[in-house]
């Protein structure tokens, strides 16, 4: 459903809503998975963000978004030098990330302590942005809402067990998509809520057994 | 949101409602978020477009590659040209203002799109500051403009690199015209026709910019998007009507768009940026971008 809002909007810093804020929004939403600053982030930019993502200041919107700093924050201008200053260390490097993969794509592997993940996302114009892979899993994740990301073993109750999670945090679920490839098999879940989790929220989740890999993945639209 | 401008003029007419009041109860409803929070972020939008506008004017803006600043600032204060004193003459002034504090990483309002940014904030501050009209008024209008956007989005496309500029500043020109004819007192079918008189002359403009990157021609196809819009706005308040309705106006300039080779949809790979200058430009201007490690 598009939002007036989405159309007169977002507040963004130039030049370029899908070179710029778009790439701030998926270092956002990659900033999610260490579950703040990186210590470390390996960019490897596609297509159009490989040959004109320097004019644009993707790789600023990039690093920015990785530090939290969200579209309309002028600090992306010197985002780069913030970073080396925080402690960020960051490369970039062009690559092909795939024919079918839309042209202004990013894969970016990102560690904090002991973590380290890997979310490849593209930017679809506009603003609008679009994770399609975490960890070498295939998700669809828009950052338009509050969304969990989960693999788990095919169990009974398995969906009942996670909504009662969230109503216990007070989280009203928007969308539930559960993709399963076979019968028994591990049922990928991709959760849109309309409130922002808490912490507790995705302890109780990892928490249980059957749940082999999950992942929260902050708003990150106006 | 609506998907169909003749809908959303039916509704309006048949409620007695202008569109920007009718787009404020739609996205209320689609959104379940209060008219007045919905206004208050157009408010916030509103803030931040006379913001750029203002940045802009002052002429000692550079962009990445430095190929566009300073030209709104000659505008204002540059030699008269036949048009010096008018509204259309600070309008265009306007839409370069903007454009070149987007070029130059400042802070802008993305409507429909950051490279289509000029035209609307140039249009309704502009023709809002001639006539005095209030911000409540400004305000309802950024929605009418938000509804014909979100059509346009629905049918065809807002961006360059689908539906080459045509989309971008295409469809700002669109959705200023719309907007416009309404904050000045056009019923909703005054605005349609407004917004087929816009996208109409727009159909076919190809996205090409030099480099890639959104400084040239994208600054200047702002002020002339709103110059196009100004003409819409002046022909559908004088009572003239466009035969074709918006929304079919809007679907050939998707079905264009989607013709369109890649070449003109913001890959640099045709039109201005392979002109023999554009490319010479481009290559020289890239080598600088890579030594500032701007
Ligand atoms: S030429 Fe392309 S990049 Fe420039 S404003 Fe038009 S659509 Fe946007």
């Amino acid at each position: 459903m598009v939002s007036l809002l989405d159309i007169i909007g977002p507040v963004m810093v130039g030049p370029s809503s899908s070179h710029t804020a778009g790439a701030c929004r998926l270092g956002l939403l990659a900033r999610c998975l260490v579950g703040g600053t990186p210590d470390k982030a390996r960019l490897e930019l596609h297509g159009s963000f490989a040959r004109t993502g320097e004019g644009h200041g993707t790789d600023k919107a990039l690093a920015a978004g990785l530090m939290g700093f969200r579209p309309d924050d002028e600090r992306i201008r010197t985002a780069l030098e913030i970073a080396e200053r925080e402690g960020l260390q960051y490369r970039f490097e062009k690559t092909t990330l795939g024919e079918e993969l839309h042209p202004n794509s990013v894969r970016l592997t990102v560690e904090r302590g002991q973590h380290s993940h890997v979310m490849v996302g593209s930017s679809l114009g506009a603003g609008r942005v679009f994770v399609t892979e975490i960890d070498g899993y295939p998700v669809e994740v828009h950052g338009n809402s509050h969304t969990i990301v989960l693999l788990a073993e095919d169990v009974k109750g398995s969906i009942a067990r996670i909504a009662a999670i969230l109503a216990e945090d007070d989280c009203n679920i928007a969308t539930l998509r559960l993709t399963r490839k076979e019968r028994g098999g591990d049922a990928f879940m991709v959760i849109e809520v309309d409130e922002e989790p808490g912490e507790n929220v995705r302890d109780e989740i990892r928490k249980l057994k059957w749940v082999r890999w999950t992942h929260r993945l902050d708003k990150v639209s106006a | 949101m609506y998907s169909s401008l003749a809908a959303a003029i039916r509704d309006a007419e048949s409620q007695g409602k202008s569109l920007g009041v009718l787009a404020l109860e739609v996205e209320s409803r689609d959104q379940a978020r209060p008219v007045a929070d919905i206004r208050a972020a157009l408010g916030r939008a509103l803030v931040v477009m006379r913001g750029a506008v203002d940045q802009g004017m002052v002429g000692d803006l550079h962009s990445a590659s430095g190929l566009v600043g300073g030209d709104a600032a000659k505008l204002r204060h540059g030699p008269p040209g036949p048009l010096a004193g008018t509204p259309f003459r600070d309008v265009l002034a306007r839409a370069l203002a903007v454009q070149e504090v987007n070029a130059a990483m400042g802070v802008i309002v993305a409507a429909p799109t950051a490279g289509g940014a000029g035209v609307l904030p140039a249009v309704l501050t502009g023709l809002a500051a001639a006539r005095g009209i209030p911000d409540e008024q400004i305000i309802t209008a950024l929605a009418t403009a938000g509804l014909i956007g979100a059509v346009v989005a629905e049918r065809a496309s807002l961006s360059g690199a689908e539906g080459g500029c045509q989309a971008e500043t295409g469809a700002a020109a669109g959705m200023a015209a719309g907007a416009a004819t309404e904050m000045l007192g056009g019923s909703p079918s005054q605005v349609g026709h407004a917004v087929a008189l816009a996208q109409q002359a727009t159909l076919g403009l190809v996205c090409d910019p030099l480099g890639g990157l959104v400084e040239l021609p994208c600054v200047f196809r702002n002020a002339t998007g709103a110059a196009i819009a100004l003409a819409a706005i002046e022909m559908a308040l004088a009572g003239i009507t466009f035969a074709i309705p918006a929304d079919e106006v809007i679907d050939v300039m998707g079905e264009i768009g989607r013709e369109m080779d890649v070449r003109y949809r913001e890959t640099a790979g045709g039109g201005l940026a392979a002109t023999p200058t554009g490319r010479r430009l481009a290559r020289e201007r890239m080598v600088q971008i890579k030594r500032s490690g701007a």
